[in-house]
């Protein structure tokens, strides 16, 4: 399959009062034409400044240390303002995290939808707003043809997010960024919005960058998952690879620390302490001090890449030759069962 | 847990703007009770009323009508700020943004001990800061953030001062609002966990207020359904998870995203249309501890498709 994004070896830093932070150390991913990649990870793991830098939107005190960023076989890090600004919208755009300012107040939701096509590809205004009233009805706004004049403040968080939608798929995007776009949402919303998405991913075949928190979202809607931790990627693989055979602890832990349906332990498995400073990385593995099953070495040395299948690999000792065997917790073990099972069932069906 | 009734909710109802064209009825006639020891869960969507239900009970808002008691006390009735001020030792609340929640001009010390403070529960200076420093330890903080400032704290340490100054009157009754949404996946583990040894140990009684269903089953032993202001059902977290009825309970279960990509792929969402006409509900108990708003008629509905439902899960 076509590849529509590689980032190779990225490595971004931020000037601060206190310092330099490294929020990116060594990041390196792809993306293939109509799939989803989810990166997950919490609050300062660097999904976000990941997402920015695909964008070229990242903050006037951050440096590119290393790295490049191909989209079609060019490195968008090496692109002007004003190249950028063609791609931005057109071939690439974004759906941000907070519906509620990422409208302008002061302008008509038809025309902020028509905008993009306008400018992009000179549309006539009849025509772009012809094509903004069909999106905006594809997206699911209830009565988009006489609310087409109405204002950001006249419509709630649910539909809002619709219109940001619209905006970022009116011009047929080859890429879409969504950053946490269901977040500020309900649930019952949040699942209309996931809907929606994929089945646009189907209709025009966009690839989907999906940031989130919530491994629930990332289940429904991920093709393939990135774990970020720190400022890299600690495992990557198929969301099946990731959900029910995960090999790094930090996966572990954040699947445990969910309740689950069947669930009934009267505790949650919680992954102890807080992220570390990445003003002054750690030597070894980051994840080193909140590691219940670290070893040794972890101290010393960051861990390579450890391939698990082709699709899938940990950056984690454990996988290491030399490594002792250890037992994940018990939610972990059960998710490998099912691994089992569900390798067991496909080989049956490929025999038929 | 015991029977003995600790909260008792009835017909409350809070409107906002009474009698102008912008009549919001935030919260519409609703009515449960919370038993001494338990974590009773409150969930619904943005603008369903939870947490305003919240506010009222703890009288931060003043409710239109109805009746709460709490400890056999009309709590509507008090008036005088000494009778408050009782009320709310025993009564406290844990927010919802731990950023906006702490006044970034206090010392960690400070605001754990205002509510010492004022109900004179410390004697003097040195008495106080052993208090303190017992409190940081039991949320797990460190005695020497005491004389730092909230905003050299992570959102879960944040929390976690939220906590310590809930406990430092030493509540009975603490409302949680949504404690936990604001918080990172591996850091809502810890507060969760952290809740529930509090409870164990101090004898407490939680209204835990969320929209993560999934986390409001895990930590309560009731849960109450609320939406557009009304109640819709109550009953036992494993009955409204396993045995929910009513057609928002089913399109709000249909909608929680499970860490689970089988189970996402096999997801059927129901989506929920309230039925619009004018009859007369109320809460009913349709088997015991399970509760519904339905209207006379609909009570024996409600028990077939309750029954159904049991049967099939054998």
């Amino acid at each position: 399959m076509k590849k529509m994004l590689e980032v190779k070896n990225l490595e971004i830093s931020f000037d601060t009062f206190a310092g330099k932070v490294q929020a990116i150390r060594n990041v390196s991913f792809d993306l293939k034409k109509g799939e989803t990649l989810a990166i997950v990870g919490e609050s300062g793991s660097g999904k976000s400044v990941t997402t920015r830098s695909l964008m070229k939107l990242l903050a006037s005190n951050a440096n590119v240390e290393n790295g490049e960023i191909l989209f079609d076989g060019q490195n968008i890090l090496e692109k002007s303002e004003g190249e950028m600004r063609k791609l931005r919208g057109s071939k690439i755009s974004m759906i941000f995290q907070d519906p509620m300012t990422s409208l302008d107040p002061t302008m008509p939701i038809g025309k902020q939808v028509a905008e993009p096509l306008m400018i992009h590809h000179q549309a006539s205004k009849k025509e772009a707003y012809k094509k903004a009233l069909e999106l905006l009805e594809m997206v699911g706004l209830p009565n988009a043809k006489d609310r087409f004049k109405n204002y950001p403040h006249q419509f709630s968080g649910g539909q809002r997010q619709r219109i940001v939608i619209a905006i970022a798929l009116i011009c047929n995007p080859e890429v879409l960024i969504a950053d946490e776009p269901t977040t500020a949402l309900d649930v019952t919303i949040q699942a209309q919005i996931l809907e929606l998405l994929k089945d646009l991913q189907k209709k025009v075949k966009t690839s989907i960058v999906f940031i989130t928190h919530d491994l629930g979202v990332v289940a429904n809607i991920a093709d393939r998952v990135a774990v970020m931790y720190a400022g890299k990627i600690v495992e990557i693989g198929t969301a099946e690879e990731i959900f029910y055979n995960p090999r790094h602890p930090y996966t572990w832990g954040l699947l445990g620390s969910m309740p689950s349906i069947e669930s009934s332990a009267s505790r949650l498995y919680a992954i102890p302490g807080t992220p570390p400073d990445l003003l002054q990385p750690p030597k070894g593995d980051a994840f080193y001090p909140r590691n219940e099953f670290a070893l040794k070495i972890d101290a010393e040395q960051q861990p390579p890449y450890f391939e698990v299948s082709k699709t899938h690999k940990a950056a984690t000792w454990l996988l290491a030759p030399q490594a002792p065997e250890v037992t994940p917790p018990e939610e972990i073990q059960k998710r490998w069962k099912k691994f089992e099972e569900l390798k067991r069932a496909k080989e049956v069906k490929d025999n038929e | 847990m015991n029977n003995k009734v600790l909260l008792d909710v009835k017909n409350l109802k809070q409107y906002f703007n009474v009698g102008r064209k912008d009549e919001v009825k935030a919260v519409d006639d609703i009515s449960f009770h919370i038993y001494e020891g338990e974590t009773f869960g409150l969930v619904g969507e943005s603008g369903s009323g939870k947490s305003t239900t919240g506010r009222s009970i703890m009288r931060l808002e003043n409710p239109t009508s109805g009746e709460v008691t709490f400890d056999g006390q009309d709590v509507l009735a008090l008036k005088s700020k000494e009778d408050m001020r009782r009320f709310r030792r025993n009564v406290q609340m844990i927010f919802q943004d731990p950023y906006a929640s702490l006044n970034p001009r206090m010392k960690v010390e400070d605001i754990i001990a205002e509510g010492l403070d004022i109900n004179h529960l410390v004697k003097n200076k040195e008495q106080r800061t052993k208090r303190v420093n017992e409190l940081l330890e039991i949320v797990g903080l460190n005695p020497n953030h005491a004389t730092r400032y909230p905003h050299e704290f992570s959102g879960g340490q944040r929390q976690r001062i939220g906590i310590a100054r809930a406990l430092a009157v030493d509540p009975k009754f603490i409302v949680a609002d949504e404690p936990i949404s604001a918080l990172d996946v591996s850091i809502q583990a810890q507060v969760v966990n952290l809740l529930q040894d509090l409870q164990k140990e101090h004898k407490l009684t939680y209204l835990f207020i969320a929209h993560d269903l999934s986390m409001v089953k895990h930590i309560s032993d009731r849960i109450g359904v609320m939406h557009h202001g009304k109640l819709l059902e109550v009953a036992s977290s494993d009955e409204i998870y396993y045995n929910g009825v009513h057609p928002y309970t089913e399109s709000l279960l249909s909608a929680i995203p499970m860490p689970d990509p089988e189970y996402e792929r096999s997801r059927q969402r129901v989506s929920y249309q309230p039925v619009e006409d004018d009859k007369e509900r109320r809460m009913q108990e349709i088997t015991p501890g399970h509760f519904i708003y339905c209207s006379d008629d609909e009570v024996e509905m409600y028990q077939d498709k309750l029954n159904k439902k049991v049967m099939a899960s054998r």
